[in-house]
């Protein structure tokens, strides 16, 4: 799955697209691991944009919490933005939105994320 | 073939309390008001055309127990799990038979307490000429109900029930004939180990599958249940937590979640699927807007089968 990486600052952005589904889910993560190494070992945060995202089953929130929980452990933070109505209704009726804080807009998840970040995305 | 939910709850049963009561009275009154309502008749239509569901239903608080009815001429009786709502059962049956003794076919799912609890209140028990058949695919399946009822739990002993009792094996994977129901059951994951049932007769069918968690990077154990829901007119399916809370806080502790519950159900293209085990710390308005989530989330993701979601609770009665 193509994951269009974008750096802001300090900063990766991420953007999976299409579905994230129990079919993609494994490639999704294999095409993840390299990027988080790299992102968390400079201490950086990542930003899901899941402005591309049709659609994402329980396995794909489920590789979401994953790569969530290897951020933290390492003291990095993923936050989620820009997800389209249907997604963002899944996030919540799922609950999801209690574990990954989710913003409206990039703008707004790079803010929440690292002020250089969003000074950098208001440069460009 | 008919279903008849006596309860619902999961892990605990649960009331209404008196401060649920009275706001739900209070707001009763409020939206009555100046509409006439003198007569019990006026109030009871009133109350079931035009009332807020959220103020004149409850989900209710029995423990799991769900009787179905395979229709034919049989006189038997069949119900899954023994949790608090077998006392009411138990009261339905020995008020229908009107004093002529029957067999109840009992399907167990496990022997956690809040599914066996309800077995020291189940009136037949104690019937001199009743007959009541456990099955279960448990090897402690006797030991755990006779556990229950002796010292200090119970003052009658398991010894002491006038009813003629059995206990009777199945094996997972294994289809078996009862009294014209086949019951086919199958290892689900909780501590313990739990099993679900497929019950078929008279050209429908159903899944009871309570107290299952379900491990999503377990694509193949996935696929077993999708076949195991196939085409099945409901699936009763333990819903008991938020996706979030069951592949997080609360993973490994043997539930699952309405966003699963949607999933297998629209891969088997089951008809129905019913949202059941609630979690007891839900109130009526949180597993209502549990149910309406769960109906969006179908919608969303909808494709060429349509699939029927409900909510169980304790008095719904269902034909398939």
């Amino acid at each position: 799955m193509t994951l269009n990486p974008r750096a802001y600052a300090d900063t990766l952005v991420l953007a999976p697209a299409g579905r994230l589904d129990h079919e993609s889910c494994d490639a999704f993560r294999a095409d993840l691991q390299p990027h988080l190494e790299r992102a968390l070992g400079a201490s950086g945060g990542i930003v899901f944009d899941l402005s591309g995202l049709e659609y994402i089953s329980s396995g794909g929130l489920r590789c979401f919490m994953l790569a969530s929980n290897e951020a933290r452990a390492r003291g990095g933070k993923i936050v989620v933005a820009a997800p389209k109505p249907v997604v963002a209704e899944i996030f919540q009726i799922s609950r999801f939105n209690l574990i990954f804080d989710v913003h409206p807009t990039l703008r707004q998840a790079l803010a929440a994320v690292s002020p250089q970040a969003a000074a950098a995305f208001d440069t460009r | 073939m008919r279903l008849r939910f006596w309860g619902t709850r999961g892990s605990l049963p649960v009331s209404l309390t008196w401060r649920d009561m009275r706001e739900r009275l209070a707001r009763a009154l409020v939206a009555g008001s100046g509409r006439g309502l003198d007569t019990i008749e006026k109030a009871c239509a009133f109350v079931e055309r035009d009332l807020d569901p959220a103020l004149s239903h409850t989900f209710g608080g029995h423990s799991p127990c769900v009787e179905f009815q395979p229709g034919g001429a049989g006189e038997e009786y069949f119900v899954c799990d023994m949790g608090s709502g077998a006392r009411a059962f138990g009261e339905h049956v020995l008020a229908r038979q009107a004093g002529a003794p029957a067999t109840v076919n009992v399907f167990m799912s496990h022997t956690h307490w809040d599914h066996i609890m309800g077995f020291p209140f189940f009136g037949p028990a104690y019937q001199r000429g009743w007959r009541i058949r456990i099955h279960g695919c448990h090897e402690t399946l006797e030991r755990a109900f006779r556990l229950q009822q002796d010292p200090p739990c119970f003052p009658v002993p398991f010894s002491q029930l006038a009813a003629s009792i059995e206990f009777v094996q199945l094996a997972p994977g294994v289809a078996s004939e009862v009294s014209g129901v086949r019951v086919t059951p199958k290892l689900q994951v909780h501590s313990g180990d739990s099993y679900g049932f497929r019950i078929a007769a008279g050209g429908r069918s159903f899944v009871y599958s309570t107290d299952s968690e379900h491990r999503l990077e377990q694509h193949a154990a996935s696929e077993e249940f999708v076949a195991f829901f196939r085409d099945a007119d409901a699936v009763i399916f333990d819903a008991m937590y938020s996706l979030a809370d069951a592949v997080s806080v609360k993973a490994d502790w043997g539930h699952s979640s309405n966003v699963i519950g949607v999933e297998l159900c629209q891969l088997a293209r089951a008809k129905r699927l019913v949202l059941f085990h609630h979690e007891p710390a839900n109130d009526d308005r949180a597993l209502a807007r549990i149910l309406q989530e769960t109906r969006r989330l179908e919608e969303l993701t909808r494709g060429e089968h349509r699939l029927e979601v409900v909510a169980a609770y304790d008095g719904l009665e269902m034909e398939l």
